[in-house]
């Protein structure tokens, strides 16, 4: 089932930037999939476009039906002047949950994501991989079925980078989210997707639509497998042709 | 640098200035009608204490009801601004035209047609001390990050729990910068109005009590009035500082100490 698709959309900036040309993309429900390009090719800009953030220029987008949403944004993006759970907490807040109850369930998002205990810490208190799962606790604290990230751990070493794919890998796997994400990385993404597309600049399109078959558990020794390397393979070729 | 070196190294400095002004004053025997010492000014101080005290809570008294209406009409001003680019377009340089006139030129004005002394006080230092708290507030309001109105956007937030939510703590900082310098601004105000104001109105404020020493040549009182103005500027501007730090102490980083 289709949650959201871009049929022909275009966006073209108020400086006559031209964004995004054309582009036709569908979310599947429980699918997660990448976008995969360089720098300026105009994967922020789809992404805010799913989330209604932007107005498409030309094309629409299409919903089955109201989703929930959750979104990362490319920073942390955290109130400096509310604590951690005061962080997490907001947009039930703002959907006028009572107090006791956003507690727990802000408390509830900060264990999924291994933060249980920094509740009371302010922002400034944090390292970037940790401001980043309390960007990721607040996208999931309302319960969303599609969730977008866009780079999420672009800032991130490549340590902890690791080990939030693989915690969010977890999570997606465990709760029938839809996931949307934006990358740059050619090993990140066939690390966690089902589906990679991949986009080309000036203007920004998608020129490669490539499904990667299910190959076992996606874990540490997948990283090493055949069927990863092979993955890895025919998307770099694909992004090269595209930046050709 | 310690907090304790910080407080003891200016009155270090300011000891050592009294001391040297002292013994200047009783080398060279200068008369006090020329040049106090700083003990002839503690004896003018003790001696007309109940007079000077009373002026003093005049000036206070103006200084704070300026300082309050600055808070309240610049914050609120701001506020109004930050519904409509419109409204702060059409209003906002006439914000500019008060402050850029001196207030000693329109003072005798005010006090011409406002017959309630005080409140023509009131007025004078209002309009010096409102315009930090109405420029910074408005500039708070609009610095708020884009990605955190993204997110308040996709939250379904109502435009007043962004205000609540996002723009007031945002503009916070700010906003208490401009009641800083409107404290200091307040009193400037409320002295230069005493000034003006002469013996037209019922008040006698410190201003007033230095220019009726300056006629009578009591030099020692001007001192001891001087002075009592510096120690309440210095009070109040600590005072604000109290405030600023204990808001945005666990979050701000103009108030929150580095750990190296
Ligand atoms: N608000 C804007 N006004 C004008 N042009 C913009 C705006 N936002 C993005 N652009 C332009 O649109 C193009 C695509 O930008 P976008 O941010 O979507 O790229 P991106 O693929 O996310 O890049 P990166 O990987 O560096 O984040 C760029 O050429 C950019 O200059
Ligand atoms: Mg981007």
């Amino acid at each position: 089932m289709t949650l959201v698709a871009l049929r022909g959309v275009g966006k073209t900036f108020s400086n006559g930037t031209e964004a995004l040309r054309g582009v036709d993309l569908a979310l599947g429900a429980g699918e997660f999939v990448s976008l995969l390009g360089p720098s300026g090719c105009g994967k922020s800009t789809a992404l805010r476009l799913i989330a209604g953030l932007a107005e498409p220029s030309a094309g629409r987008v299409e919903w089955a039906r109201r989703e929930r949403l959750g979104f990362v944004f490319q920073e942390p993006t955290l109130m400096p002047w509310r604590t951690v759970l005061g962080n997490v907490r907001l947009p039930l807040q703002v959907a006028g949950i009572g107090k006791s109850e956003a507690a727990a369930r802000a408390e509830a998002a900060l264990a999924q994501v291994g933060l249980a205990g920094f509740e009371a810490s302010y922002p400034r208190q944090l390292s970037g991989g940790m401001k980043m799962r309390v960007a990721i606790a607040r996208a999931l604290v309302t319960g969303p079925n599609l969730l977008l990230l866009d780079e999420p751990f672009a800032a991130l070493d490549e340590i902890t980078r690791l080990r939030l794919n693989e915690d969010l890998l977890g999570l997606w796997a465990s709760s029938g989210l839809t996931v949307a994400f934006v990358t740059h990385s050619v090993y990140e993404s066939v690390f966690l997707s089902t589906r990679i597309l991949v986009m080309a600049p000036r203007p920004g399109r998608i020129v490669a639509d490539i499904a990667l078959p299910e190959a076992g558990p996606r874990d540490e020794a997948y990283r090493t497998s055949a069927p990863y390397n092979e993955a890895c393979r025919t998307v770099s070729a694909a992004l090269k042709a595209a930046m050709s | 640098m310690s907090r304790a070196a910080r407080f003891l190294l200016p009155t270090l400095v300011g000891l050592l200035f009294l001391l040297g002004w002292e013994i200047l004053v009783r080398a060279n025997d200068i008369p006090p009608y020329l040049l106090p010492g700083p003990m002839a000014i503690a004896r003018a101080m003790v001696e007309d204490w109940p007079n000077l005290w009373a002026s003093l809570l005049v000036t206070l008294g103006v200084t704070f009801a300026a300082l309050a209406a600055a808070v309240i009409g610049g914050g609120g001003l701001a506020l109004i601004f930050a519904q409509s680019r419109w409204i702060e377009a059409s209003l906002f340089p006439y914000a500019i035209i008060l402050q850029v006139t001196p207030i000693i030129a329109i003072a005798p004005l005010i006090l011409i047609y406002v017959r309630d002394g005080f409140l023509a006080l009131l007025i004078c230092a209002w309009i010096v001390a409102f315009f930090p708290v109405l420029s910074n507030t408005t500039l708070g309001l609009r610095a708020a990050d884009h990605g955190l109105l993204d997110l308040m956007r996709l939250a379904g937030a109502r435009r007043w729990q962004i205000l609540w939510y996002l723009r007031l703590p945002a503009a916070m900082p700010y906003f208490l910068a401009g009641v800083r310098i409107a404290g200091g601004l307040s009193l400037i105000g409320a002295v230069v109005a005493e000034f003006t104001a002469g013996t037209a109105t019922a008040g006698s404020g410190l201003a007033y009590r230095i220019l009726e020493s300056g006629y009578r040549l009591d030099i020692p009182k001007m001192y001891a009035a001087l002075a009592l103005l510096s120690v309440a500027g210095i009070a109040i501007y600590a005072a604000l500082a109290l405030v600023s730090w204990l808001v945005l102490r666990r979050w701000h980083e103009s108030e929150v100490r580095q750990e190296l």
